[in-house]
């Protein structure tokens, strides 16, 4: 972990650019601590992207991002306001500005697809419905499923649920947007697709992304700044090619997929040989 | 959690904690209602939902029942050369007694599970957070909906076993058995009174509180999980039945 501190290059003072900062966080559930001393800045039109083993809490930095979970200890910010500090109406306020993308989609199951890009267009404006109806056919052109304007989440896969699901947190035109495990599942053409559109809405639309994920080729492609989380804090910061060059272990671990390592991928257990041959009942 | 004190967990302190919780979310949940208010087509769905779809159920157990209480009524009555008051028996037992208790149950069985699981199962996919992170308050837009459906639901629900009750005893014990018509009518009509139809309307809304609140509130807190929703759902069925019987014992108490 000590290896890694000097690529990290966290700023002193809260840059002005800055749409998230994470500030020093703490977190735990049931008493298991997910961050300890947690630090991410997102800076405003760039993809960030956060990468880490299983378990390292990085849906759970969405979680905070977004206000559903606050830090026990240390700040978060977003667009420029300690989300701890604001009011439910102010969260919600915040939570207007970003969208995310669900692993599943998280496609509302007793509305079809049209309706579910429309929800959030229909809950918090009160657009008619011929422009509501632009809008969602436009989203859903997007992502290339204007066709499917009218089955139920039930009869799409899971890659066209996910492309659904990115249409509803685009058609907002929120500020940040925020993906969580994007490529997990995908074909190929799909795969493509989406880092073609997580792409295009940054450069186009100058969009601010968070990418959570442990797929390292695809984010290498796309981000322009990585953090990679391990133990609860960020053990490398920096564009994918410093990752990639960095002499820390962890860092040589994740990126080249070893099973070796600082990164156990063993659960702790009693010894192999000794439980095998019965010394151990457990 | 951290404060210093470990409590042994025993049913006791667990049926404690679940009653705390399903306060604190009752008045949350009558929060939300008030703005749900403001959208009565997602208060229609779910009357249809809850209501509509247990109708057959309900008018199906309202008819049975009836022509038990028509069948055993003539032939208990007739013991004592009393039954001319099959009417009257009838009557009373459907509304203050197995029209609202009944319902109940089977309200609890058919529409409460519903809930439950399809919040759950809404919990469990994420669709509760989605809603959240959209801005948009799963409180308002999908448990109060529900909890005011199946409040408004049920009230309906037993008057409309009543009515179909009533026909089954008149069924059986007039058109089968042979009471006089006219004496099975008249005697229901002076033997029933405001006090009896207020104590089954009072009774059929409390359990339809009691039965939706406790459906809507195991669906949203239970496990995200498959086995969560499961047992989520068998708690639905559980709780609410044994609460609608013991509050069934203490409104009829209250009404005498």
């Amino acid at each position: 972990m000590s290896g890694a501190a000097d690529l990290q290059r966290a700023p002193a003072a809260p840059a002005d650019d800055a749409v998230v900062e994470v500030r020093d966080a703490h977190y735990s559930i049931d008493g298991r601590p997910i961050f300890a001393g947690l630090d991410i800045t997102v800076r405003r039109g760039l993809i960030t992207a956060v990468m880490g083993p299983s378990g390292t809490g990085k849906t759970t930095l969405l979680r905070l991002i977004t206000g559903q979970v606050f830090a026990d200890r240390g700040q978060v910010s977003v667009f420029g306001r300690d989300i701890a500090s604001l009011s439910n109406s102010e969260i919600y306020a915040a939570r207007r500005r970003m969208g995310m993308l669900f692993q599943n989609g998280a496609l509302l199951t007793d509305i079809d697809v049209f309706d579910n890009v429309a929800f959030p267009v229909r809950e918090h404006t009160n657009l008619p419905e011929s422009v509501i109806r632009s809008l969602v056919l436009t989203k859903l052109e997007a992502v290339g499923l204007r066709g499917a304007a009218r089955l139920m989440p039930s009869e799409l896969s899971g890659g066209m649920a996910r492309r659904v699901a990115l249409a509803r947190a685009i058609v907002m035109d929120p500020e940040v947007l925020l993906y969580d495990e994007p490529f997990v599942g995908l074909d190929p053409i799909s795969l493509g697709m989406i880092l073609r559109l997580i792409r295009h809405m940054n450069q186009a639309l100058g969009i601010t992304s968070v990418v959570v994920s442990h797929d390292v080729q695809e984010l290498a492609t796309i981000a322009d700044r990585s953090y990679l989380l391990s133990g609860g804090r960020v053990v490398a910061a920096g564009t994918p090619q410093d990752l990639a060059k960095s002499d820390s272990e962890t860092v040589h671990q994740f990126m080249t997929g070893s099973a070796e390592g600082p990164v156990k991928f063993h659960y702790p257990a009693p010894d192999y040989a000794s439980q095998l041959l019965g010394a151990d009942a457990g | 959690m951290s404060n210093g004190v470990r409590v042994r967990r025993g049913p006791l302190l667990e049926g404690v904690r679940k009653f705390g919780v399903t306060g604190i979310f009752l008045a949350r949940l009558l929060a939300a209602c008030v703005r749900a208010l403001a959208r009565p087509g997602l208060i229609v769905a779910q009357i249809f939902n809850a209501g509509g779809r247990s109708l057959i159920i309900i008018m199906l157990s309202g008819l049975f029942t009836g022509m038990v209480l028509g069948l055993l009524g003539q032939d208990v009555l007739a013991r004592f050369d009393a039954e001319t008051a099959l009417g009257q028996l009838a009557a009373l037992a459907l509304l203050k007694q197995l029209g609202p208790v009944l319902t109940g149950l089977l309200f609890a069985g058919r529409a409460g599970t519903a809930l439950t699981s399809e919040i759950g199962l809404m919990k469990a996919t994420d669709q509760l957070t989605a809603m959240e992170v959209m801005a948009v308050d799963p409180m308002a837009y999908v448990a109060a909906p529900r909890f005011l459906g199946g409040v408004i639901a049920m009230p309906l629900l037993a008057a409309i076993f009543n009515v179909i009750g009533l026909f089954g005893a008149h069924l059986i014990g007039v058109d089968l058995l042979g009471v006089d018509r006219g004496t099975f009518w008249s005697q229901t009509q002076s033997a029933v009174g405001l006090h009896d139809v207020t104590e089954g309307i009072v009774k059929s809304v409390v359990f339809g509180v009691v039965i939706s609140l406790i459906a809507v509130s195991e669906g949203y807190h239970c496990e995200p999980t498959a086995e969560g929703v499961g047992l989520a759902t068998t708690r639905t069925v559980v709780a609410s039945s044994v609460l609608t019987l013991l509050l069934d014992y203490v409104l009829t108490a209250a009404f005498l």
